[in-house]
């Protein structure tokens, strides 16, 4: 009897979820987890899904490799995805994304360099080195660490620090500046192996006292939090949020790496056209507005800067503001694609030693 | 008549119903077979073709034809060596830390009256039915710098400034020691119930000493049990992604992480395949040699 009960009200909820399945089709938007998934939810999809009337349903996990094995396997389920620009383009050159029809996704009003054929800026952030404000003091403050060189000197900053694990991304850029190459050098010394030894080199110098190598940003953001690490690399956004949380934690855009997420569309997503239009309406400034609120990444619509009702020490804090922009070097998304792989090699060595 | 004469006539002469007995043997084969088949056709489906697809892949090059690339950068670049001897390191270590807190655990489990077993197996089991991220970010909160060990080590004066007990090999080993514990005690409490006690009381009225008895008799006969776990715990190992990944703290980097960081950065399968086809054939070879060495496969199987 028992058993009848449970069949009759599994087969219900089946045929329930089959049936609503059928009637909606939601756009499956896949995003990072941490403060800015949340973000992104507060400032941009659920507002955005109740304005087009268009469904929507969220997962975390964005990866730009999970959404090629989609594709290739011939098993799409995600339609837009959250990726940084590296990513997007890497990912694109192995024919994994379906292109931006941009007939429907309005970019009249965005910067030139922050969308692509295959991918649409989601917001601008920035790599920073952060630290403990118990420790070194206050941004901006006397003795506070500013520049690259600062972060590498465990002399005149003595403590532990944290760098990236597993990913060469943003990793050698820093290293070079604190050895000395100017900013607008740093990509053309890269780009031989001399120069990325000279990056690893001047990283494994460091190495003893970094004492943990994070994996994402919500870990950046924990080793700040729980004061785990005295310094690390990572984005502008994480320590913010962190800081409104509590931690003791600030940072400066002072020679940077400037970079943007972005949108994209795997090969054979389900829901192309649907996912299209709602990539067109997160995509309006109104949305965008509201992305500062929720964490200091900054719009790649201009007009956001218009419509937006955030206070005015909000917006010069974030990564793309005028004040900022020239104090930073923008990550080359040419160098990575041609140089990702080996640099990648050299750095997992001089993590594995 | 010789010896060998009366052999002879044995050997030729039919014994009775032999033909029939044959046949049904035959027949008892094939029916065995034809039960086995669904396992057996799940094997060659979910083992035996992907791991042959994996080892083909491992042999495709970037640009889509037969290449050895993927072998060489093992070898040109040491960061593959090393991390193949981190996670064999890290598996070993966690196996052995497993059977020195497991095997007195399943002895004293064995010991108990079974109205208490239990209790104490719920202890051992419920940790079991955790999500393994939560365990591990478990111990990540308990052993970090501000953690609730080190301000309590410190509270009472044990030490004086934090001890680094995470993100690095101490931090991994406790956690995965913590995570495998019970695919050791499992197996081995399940082997150590099997002695008959009376063989104890037969050691010991015979002459043995209690330790005696217990490494002569006892052991013995629970390492059946104790290999048993050993080894699923030292496989599961090899294989671990999160623990080693969130409790290392990016400096144990084991063959699962390196695979990942392949798969994300380069999107490249044939790499990552050519990982996993080593890691299979150097854990094939690592249990061969260990079987060679410690004739654990007797122990095992109860050959002699």
């Amino acid at each position: 009897m028992m058993n009848m009960k449970k069949l009759a009200m599994g087969t219900a909820l089946v045929l329930l979820m089959a049936g609503t399945a059928h009637a909606a089709d939601p756009v499956t938007v896949v995003s990072w987890g941490g403060s800015y998934g949340a973000a992104q939810d507060n400032a941009l999809f659920n507002d955005a899904s109740k304005n087009s009337g268009i469904e929507i349903v969220r997962e975390s996990g964005a990866s730009m490799s999970k959404a090629c094995l989609q594709v290739e396997s011939g098993a799409v389920t995600w339609d837009l995805v959250v990726t940084g620009s590296g990513g997007a383009a890497a990912a694109a050159a192995k024919g994994c994304l379906e292109k931006i029809d941009y007939n429907v996704v309005d970019v009249s009003d965005f910067y030139d360099n922050l969308y692509t054929d295959y991918c649409v800026g989601s917001d601008v952030f920035a790599t920073v080195m952060s630290w403990n404000t118990d420790k070194y003091g206050e941004p901006g403050s006397e003795g506070a660490p500013k520049s690259w060189a600062d972060f590498f000197d465990v002399k005149k900053f003595p403590g532990t620090r944290a760098y990236r694990a597993n990913n060469v991304d943003g990793a050698l850029e820093p290293a070079l500046m604190a050895d000395g190459v100017p900013a607008d050098k740093v990509y053309e010394v890269l780009s031989t192996r001399e120069g990325k030894e000279r990056a690893i080199n001047k990283i494994r110098e460091l190495k003893p006292h970094i004492a943990v190598f994070w994996g994402s940003g919500a870990q950046q953001a924990q080793l700040m939090k729980d004061a785990e690490v005295d310094m690390t690399t990572g984005w502008n956004g994480r320590f913010d949020n962190a800081k409104k949380d509590g931690a003791k934690v600030g940072y400066t855009f002072n020679q940077a790496l400037l970079d943007y997420d972005c949108f994209a569309m795997p090969k054979g997503a389900p829901n192309k056209d649907t996912a299209m239009k709602f990539l067109a309406e997160i995509s309006k400034p109104q949305y965008q507005a509201n992305l500062p609120f929720h964490i200091t990444y900054g719009p790649t619509n201009k007009k956001a800067y218009e419509v937006t009702t955030a206070p005015k020490e909000l917006i010069e804090a974030l990564p793309s503001h005028p004040k900022n922009v020239p104090l930073m070097l923008p990550v080359s998304l040419e160098f990575y694609a041609k140089h990702r792989a080996e640099a990648l090699e050299m750095y997992m060595e001089l993590l594995s030693e | 008549m010789t010896a060998a004469d009366v052999e002879k006539t044995a050997q030729s002469g039919k014994p009775l119903h032999g033909e029939a007995l044959r046949r049904q043997h035959t027949r008892e084969q094939w029916t065995l077979l034809s039960l086995a088949a669904p396992a057996m056709i799940v094997v060659v489906l979910i083992i035996l073709i992907p791991v042959g697809w994996l080892f083909y892949l491992s042999f495709v090059g970037s640009s889509g034809e037969f290449s050895m690339e993927h072998y060489r950068k093992m070898v040109e670049y040491k960061s593959y060596a090393r991390v193949f001897l981190t996670t064999f390191q890290v598996s070993v270590l966690t196996t052995l830390i497993c059977i020195f807190i497991g095997y007195p655990l399943s002895y004293f489990l064995a010991l108990l009256p079974a109205r208490l077993v239990g209790i104490f197996m719920l202890a051992v089991l419920l940790p079991f039915w955790t999500s393994l991220l939560v365990r591990t970010y478990a111990w990540l909160v308990l052993l970090q710098k501000k953690g609730l060990l080190n301000d309590f080590a410190m509270q009472i004066g044990l030490w004086d400034s934090p001890v680094k007990l995470v993100h690095n090999m101490t931090g991994t080993l406790i956690g995965m020691a913590h995570i495998m514990l019970p695919f050791l005690v499992l197996p081995l409490y399940n082997a150590m119930k099997k002695i008959d006690r009376d063989l104890m009381y037969a050691a010991a009225n015979l002459g043995a000493s209690p330790a005696g008895a217990f490494w002569k008799v006892y052991f013995p006969l629970s390492l059946p049990g104790m290999v048993a776990g050993s080894l699923i715990v030292f496989v599961l190992c090899l294989g671990f992604y999160v623990t080693p990944a969130v409790l290392g703290g990016g400096r144990v980097i084991m063959v699962a992480t390196q695979i990942t960081a392949i798969l994300e950065n380069q999107f490249d399968w044939g790499a990552a395949s050519a990982l996993g086809v080593v890691l299979l054939v150097a854990t094939v070879l690592f249990l061969y040699m260990a079987a060679r060495l410690f004739k654990f496969d007797a122990a095992l199987f109860g050959k002699g």
